[in-house]
């Protein structure tokens, strides 16, 4: 078996972004990636910035695969990582196709969204909203005639925009009904905070949204308990927080969904379901930090609300407490492209650092690590109010371990 | 009935795609070359890919992204494959997943042979109707 340098699992920002950096330094890499096309979950996305111009996440993706094309990285699609052996001084990352060893390991494998299930959401035409986002943005197939999304968070508002761009035509975006697995999603205090709180760091129109209702906690009350009952309009769709879908209907297919009226608490207020014809359903319940392979090869973990659930230990550089175990991206804690982008950088130069004596790279580790910062602080789109608290506590705890 | 966004405000028009032929459950179907069983198959409006195991309730994609193997079907004889993933090929044959027989319920045996002789049986079958 031939031992390269690096094997780096998931050709999304974060890792594509590293095998650039380790290629610059002539390291022998290999990227694998399951999905067919390189990018990762940037390639479906499609968001206005607040300037006006758009973030096409297709171009964003093609510039890093030409990039890393440039420097012959060897980048293999359609390939499925699901263990990573960790041996006396190296690594063998077992794949559906075949084994491949490394030095080191990097694991970028992103995120993964959350379910949100209520009744009937295994009938066909039930997707989560990223699933709507990937067939209407990359494969540019229309997922139905008429839909209608469940749960409201930054996420599902950009998604149900690109829907309405691409003419997928939307009845509105409700909350999912309370049941034993909702969880907050279901509660219309809980959302209302979330969505204020990080509505200035949304795309643009998300803004206005959230700004009418105001930051202190007594006028969120008032909006609530006398919230418009036709919603509060965003791109002329209507957003629901007194509104939830309890169940969805059909035989071999959505047919349509129950709606009913909550209180301010998210309860059902009794008799007032009604029926809404439409074809198809997006869930979505938020993402989540896709871990396992770092679970796998021994990394310890965190929970970490703010970064979005149990993320690998790890510190600024993008090393883990193991040896030779890189870590960037979403895996990390939840955030946009753009700063996945920028740790992937840093990742690939603490790599680079770690197999060379090149003097010159750890200069640029530091400057990456700063990027990485200024990338966060000038995010357009935010997942979590108190990012910035969670990366210190994990840093932290890197610290605590290695101690 | 095609469910193609053809024309898109931001990322344009898509033209001159070449087209892919392959088959599911027997019938024929075409997409696009850069299309997914799933996408390929939600363009010509099928969305049912499998049969629950069980209890045989239709189902198809939900993440679209490999996650959450929903979207598995058997291709070119290979099963659990995640159409989601998998990039359709010229003559490619897709089945869907079908219900699997159930030791605990003796109403449910599903289409599988319970003996041997039964598999050898139908095995011949197979191969007159080839032939
Ligand atoms: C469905 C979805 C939609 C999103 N939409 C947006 C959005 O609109 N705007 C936004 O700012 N952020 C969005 N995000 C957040 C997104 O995670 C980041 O913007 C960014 O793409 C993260 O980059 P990454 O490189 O860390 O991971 P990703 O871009 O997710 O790339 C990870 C790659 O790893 C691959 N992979 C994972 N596990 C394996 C394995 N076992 N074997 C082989 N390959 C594997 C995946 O196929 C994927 O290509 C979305 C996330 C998801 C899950
Ligand atoms: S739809 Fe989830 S794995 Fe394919």
């Amino acid at each position: 078996m031939k031992m390269h340098d690096v094997v780096i699992i998931g050709a999304g920002p974060a890792g594509l972004s590293a095998a650039i950096q380790c290629r610059t330094y002539d390291l022998s890499v290999v990227v694998i990636d399951e999905f067919p096309k390189a990018g990762g979950r940037l390639l479906g996305q499609l968001h206005e910035e607040p300037n006006g111009e758009w973030w096409n996440g297709i171009k964003e993706s093609n510039l890093l695969i030409e990039e890393a094309e440039n420097l012959k990285t060897d980048i293999r699609l359609g390939v499925s990582v699901h263990h990573v052996e960790r041996l006396e001084n190296h690594y063998v990352v077992h794949t559906n196709t075949e084994h491949v060893a490394a030095k080191t390991v990097l694991i970028a494998t992103g995120a993964a969204e959350s379910a949100a299930p209520i009744p009937g959401w295994t009938l066909p035409g039930v997707m989560s909203i990223g699933a709507a986002q990937v067939m209407t943005n990359v494969h540019r197939v229309s997922v139905g005639e008429k839909g209608i999304v469940v749960g409201v968070n930054v996420l599902s508002a950009a998604i149900a925009r690109e829907l309405q761009l691409a003419g997928v035509d939307l009845h509105s975006m409700a909350l999912p009904a309370t049941n034993v697995v909702s969880e907050d999603q279901s509660n219309p205090r809980a959302v209302m905070e979330r969505l204020v709180r990080i509505a200035h760091l949304a795309p643009s129109k998300f803004i206005q949204f959230g700004s009418k209702f105001a930051t202190f906690e007594f006028v969120r009350n008032i909006a609530l308990n006398f919230y418009p009952k036709d919603g509060i309009k965003m791109w002329d769709m209507p957003i629901h927080l007194r509104k939830a879908i309890k169940e969805i209907n059909g035989t071999d297919r959505v047919e349509s969904v129950t709606m009913v009226d909550v209180t301010p608490d998210g309860d059902i207020i009794r008799n007032t379901e009604r029926t809404i014809e439409v074809d198809f359903v997006c869930i979505a319940g938020g993402l989540y930090p896709l871990g396992e392979l770092a679970a796998v090869v021994g990394c310890p973990f965190e929970y970490n609300e703010a970064l979005g659930g149990h993320v690998p230990i790890h510190n600024e550089a993008m090393e883990t407490p193991i040896d030779g175990v890189y870590v960037a991206g979403n895996i990390t804690g939840i955030e946009s492209a753009k700063v996945a982008r920028e740790q992937g950088k840093v990742a690939g130069l603490s790599i680079v650092k770690a197999l060379t004596d090149n003097a010159e790279v750890a200069e640029k580790v530091d400057a990456a690590i700063t990027n990485v910062q200024q990338t966060r602080d000038e995010a357009t789109i935010q997942f979590h109010p108190e990012i910035n608290e969670g990366r210190a506590t994990i840093s932290a705890s890197f610290e605590q371990l290695i101690k | 009935m095609t469910k193609r966004i053809i024309d898109h405000p931001v990322l344009g028009t898509i033209e001159n795609e070449r087209t892919v032929t392959f088959t599911f459950d027997g019938k024929t179907y075409e997409g696009y070359e850069r299309d997914t069983i799933a996408s390929a198959l939600l363009a010509n409006d099928v969305r049912t890919i499998r049969r629950h195991e069980a209890t045989g309730n239709p189902r198809s994609i939900y993440c679209n992204i490999g996650h959450c193997f929903e979207c598995r079907c058997t291709v070119n004889d290979v099963s659990n494959i995640r159409a989601c993933l998998t990039l359709i090929e010229e003559n490619m044959v897709v089945k869907s997943g079908d219900v699997q027989p159930d030791p605990l319920n003796p109403n449910n045996e599903g289409p599988l042979p319970r003996t041997y002789e039964e598999y050898a049986e139908r095995k011949a079958g197979d191969t007159d109707e080839n032939a």
